[in-house]
């Protein structure tokens, strides 16, 4: 759960109070972006990186078309969104090009996850046909060898090591040899975690990389990473050149973003995931996932595909059109409670909506219990004849008293129906005049 | 005091060393609070502290009619130390034997802190034994007992894969039968938002507390201090499942800023009893708020 309200809570917290235009104003976008500035704030992307970013989604902002089927707040979220996937980058591949053995170099801050990950990516590769060697070039912290070595031979893949007597350079020149006489396609070098700010320690990766011509260097970075990320990253890509990034611990709960500091930072892609403490725990980077994931909106992406592809512009306007004619009629009604079922149970509909759980409890209601009335309100609608769903004026006691018997229901729901969607249709009367609506109210919510 | 000054050194160039730059002496105006504002949200100190901070600021500002940038220092300076508590001594004394249980995430410092922690013990005249409760990852027994032998503190030690909490009544005897006084208990780093991890947890506490009276007495959370707003969160879920007594932030000798301790010590009133500032068995410091503060503002002519 994240610890802070969410960007796409807080932006329908603002335009609540805006009505909905047909375009985006420059006030309407900069209300937005303060939001928009807090959530990726507090999701730990760097305070630069955050400017940039905002500055891009101004300039995409302003003026954008709002199309009926998106409120203001989901139209921002979606070029936020957009932008972020964009800023994330493409999902990253290993380059390994060249003559066998290629080398792929792990560097980092201590305790980042470059041990663990050497393993997990000799595991992916190993599963990708390669022939994965590792070698344990991380002399300075206590038991980092035996750490490699336990966990090479728990996944049966080739290694080498000298312990800590020799200096590490040294022992990738050794290890190379080794892995080409063992005849390794890929070789991962483990280094020792240091900080970029330290001199020495950063020469000796220099030396590394310039004696075993890597095809990768990837900083290898802790997903819980504060305002530092854009330092890591530009520090280590500055001195030694990175080719690529792998995110770990991205199984906790934290927004990680990080990620966009390093990868706006450095330009080089995000290859990797390291999600869990399982050696098979090791995904690759998808962007969109994680950019929702930044902004903590779980699945709001994919619920305001569904609701624009459900909703096309065109039958927007046509029910509008029917609504201020005050045409809007029982079978219109049915139409739109069967679009929302198709979008999924309710149950999961909630759950794609952040802040949604809230709601739920509220609302007191299971799934299996929305479900079944939204089904009798169906029977009802579909026992009137059709001129009584046209025209709902005409249901006097006896006709309702029909529709009951023949829906299987009370008279008391049907009037309830009738009630809720005279409710409904003021309700659009008032809608279709600039305040946007939330779908259609759902009967009994 | 030298080595927490060349700890922080690359800290307060980076930001807060230019906030004596960035303000000068000149009218505050609103740019003032915006690089303010700014300084702090770089340190990590979070959205919600950085606002109360900069409102609290505000109030201190007009209250005592400040006009000039270069008294704005001294304001910031007392707002953020009024959010940290100076720690009180642990609770590793009074009893034939103190348990400490050391918990945090994976790669927070865990194990090179302990070594750091138990060599600070041994000075002191209080005889030490660790236990080695890691017994999950690769290796992780074999680091503590290096560290172990740098401080001259025995560990006690099972084999990979054991139930750590068997490691813990094996460690009590030893203790007992030495006569040592503190028994430090290293445990498996562990995300805080794994539910099983975090029931071994509690597990590994309570035959704690079944061996030994009323322990852990002492259960330490290691921190990363490069860590950002995870932080609190992680803290949160540790002391609701093992009630975390104290933080250790560690790697505070990186150029990060450590201000995530702000909003931690202000919404969970955990003591920070020591920080790490470097590799070596010395590298572990007490935390002192005024020092911690005044070394983040310190400007040492390196700017960049």
């Amino acid at each position: 759960m994240p610890i802070f309200e969410n960007l796409s809570e807080r932006l329908q917290d603002v335009f609540t109070q805006l009505g909905s235009k047909g375009k985006l104003t420059e006030e309407d976008v900069n209300t937005a972006l303060r939001e928009v500035r807090i959530a990726l704030l507090e999701a730990d992307v760097s305070l630069s990186v955050v400017k940039d970013f905002v500055k891009r989604v101004r300039e995409r902002a302003v003026g954008a078309e709002v199309t009926r089927s998106l409120r203001p707040a989901e139209m921002v979220i979606k070029i936020v969104n957009e932008e972020l996937i964009d800023t994330l980058g493409e999902a990253g591949r290993l380059n390994l090009s060249g003559p066998s053995p290629r080398v792929i170099m792990l560097v980092g801050l201590q305790g980042s996850g470059k041990t663990t990950t050497g393993a997990k990516l000799s595991l992916h590769l190993r599963r990708d046909n390669r022939k994965p060697f590792l070698i344990a070039a991380d002399t300075y912290r206590p038991a980092a060898v035996d750490q490699l070595v336990t966990l090479a031979k728990q996944i049966d893949i080739p290694y080498y090591e000298e312990g800590t007597s020799a200096p590490p350079p040294d022992i990738v020149k050794r290890g190379l040899q080794k892995a080409k006489d063992a005849g390794a396609t890929v070789v991962i070098v483990d280094t020792a975690g240091r900080l970029q700010i330290d001199e020495s320690l950063m020469a000796e990766l220099k030396a590394i990389k310039e004696l075993s011509d890597p095809a990768e260097i990837i900083l290898v970075a802790d997903a819980m990473t504060g305002q530092e990320a854009v330092n890591i990253a530009d520090g280590f890509n500055r001195q030694i050149g990175l080719t690529g990034l792998i995110l770990t611990k991205v199984d906790g709960d934290a927004r990680g973003g990080a990620a966009i500091s390093m990868r706006e930072v450095t330009g080089v892609p995000i290859k990797f995931l390291a999600t869990g403490e399982k050696l098979d725990a090791f995904e690759v980077f998808y962007p969109d996932r994680l950019a929702s994931r930044i902004l903590g909106m779980g699945d709001m992406m994919t619920l305001i595909e569904q609701a624009e592809a459900l909703y096309d512009e065109k039958e927007a306007r046509r029910l509008q059109e029917r609504m201020m004619k005050n045409e809007f009629t029982l079978d219109d009604f049915l139409d739109q409670m069967n679009k929302i079922k198709r979008m999924g149970s309710i149950g999961r509909i909630l759950d794609m909506v952040p802040g949604m759980g809230k709601l739920r409890s509220q609302f007191d209601f299971n799934d299996q219990e929305a479900q079944d009335r939204m089904k009798r309100v169906e029977a009802i609608i579909l026992s009137m004849t059709r001129q009584e769903r046209r025209k709902p004026e005409l249901l006097n006691g006896s006709r309702r008293r029909r529709i009951a018997a023949g829906s299987g229901t009370t008279v008391q729901e049907v009037n309830q129906l009738m009630k809720q969607f005279r409710e409904m249709k003021k309700m659009m009367k008032q809608l279709s005049k600039g305040k946007m609506p939330n779908f259609p109210g759902l009967p009994g919510m | 005091m030298g080595s927490l000054r060349q700890g922080l050194a690359k800290t307060r160039q980076a930001f807060f060393g230019r906030i004596a730059q960035a303000l000068g002496n000149t009218e505050i105006d609103e740019d003032t609070w915006d690089d303010v504002e700014a300084m702090l949200i770089q340190a990590d100190v979070g959205v919600p502290t950085t606002m109360k901070l900069i409102e609290n600021v505000k109030n201190r500002v007009a209250r005592e009619g400040i006009t000039r940038t270069d008294h704005l220092d001294e304001a910031l300076k007392a707002e953020m130390l009024k959010l940290l508590e100076r720690p009180t001594p642990m609770n590793v004394s009074g009893r034939p034997l103190s348990i400490v249980m050391i918990v945090g995430v994976n790669g927070s410092g865990k194990t090179t802190t302990i070594g750091k922690l138990a060599r600070r013990m041994q000075l002191n005249n209080r005889k030490t034994i660790i236990a080695a409760g890691d017994t999950f990852r690769a290796a992780a027994i074999e680091q503590v007992q290096i560290w172990g032998e740098r401080a001259g503190v025995p560990v006690i030690a099972g084999k990979p894969g054991m139930d750590p909490g068997a490691i813990v009544y094996d460690a009590t005897e030893a203790a007992y039968a030495r006569k040592a006084e503190i028994l430090i208990v290293d445990t498996a780093g562990r995300l805080h938002s794994n539910f099983n991890l975090m029931e071994e947890l509690k597990k590994i506490r309570s035959v704690m507390g079944k061996v030994v009276e009323g322990a852990p007495h002492e259960t330490l959370l290691v921190l990363d201090g490069t860590t950002g707003q995870n932080a609190l969160n992680q803290a949160k879920k540790f002391q609701e499942a093992v009630e975390v007594t104290g933080l250790i932030v560690t790697k505070l000798d990186s150029s990060a800023k450590g201000g995530m301790i702000f909003a931690i010590q202000e919404e969970l009133g955990l003591p920070i009893h020591y920080i790490g500032i470097g590799e070596t068995i010395y590298d572990l410091i007490p935390f002192d708020p005024d020092r911690f503060i005044e070394s983040l503002f310190e400007n040492n002519g390196e700017e960049e």
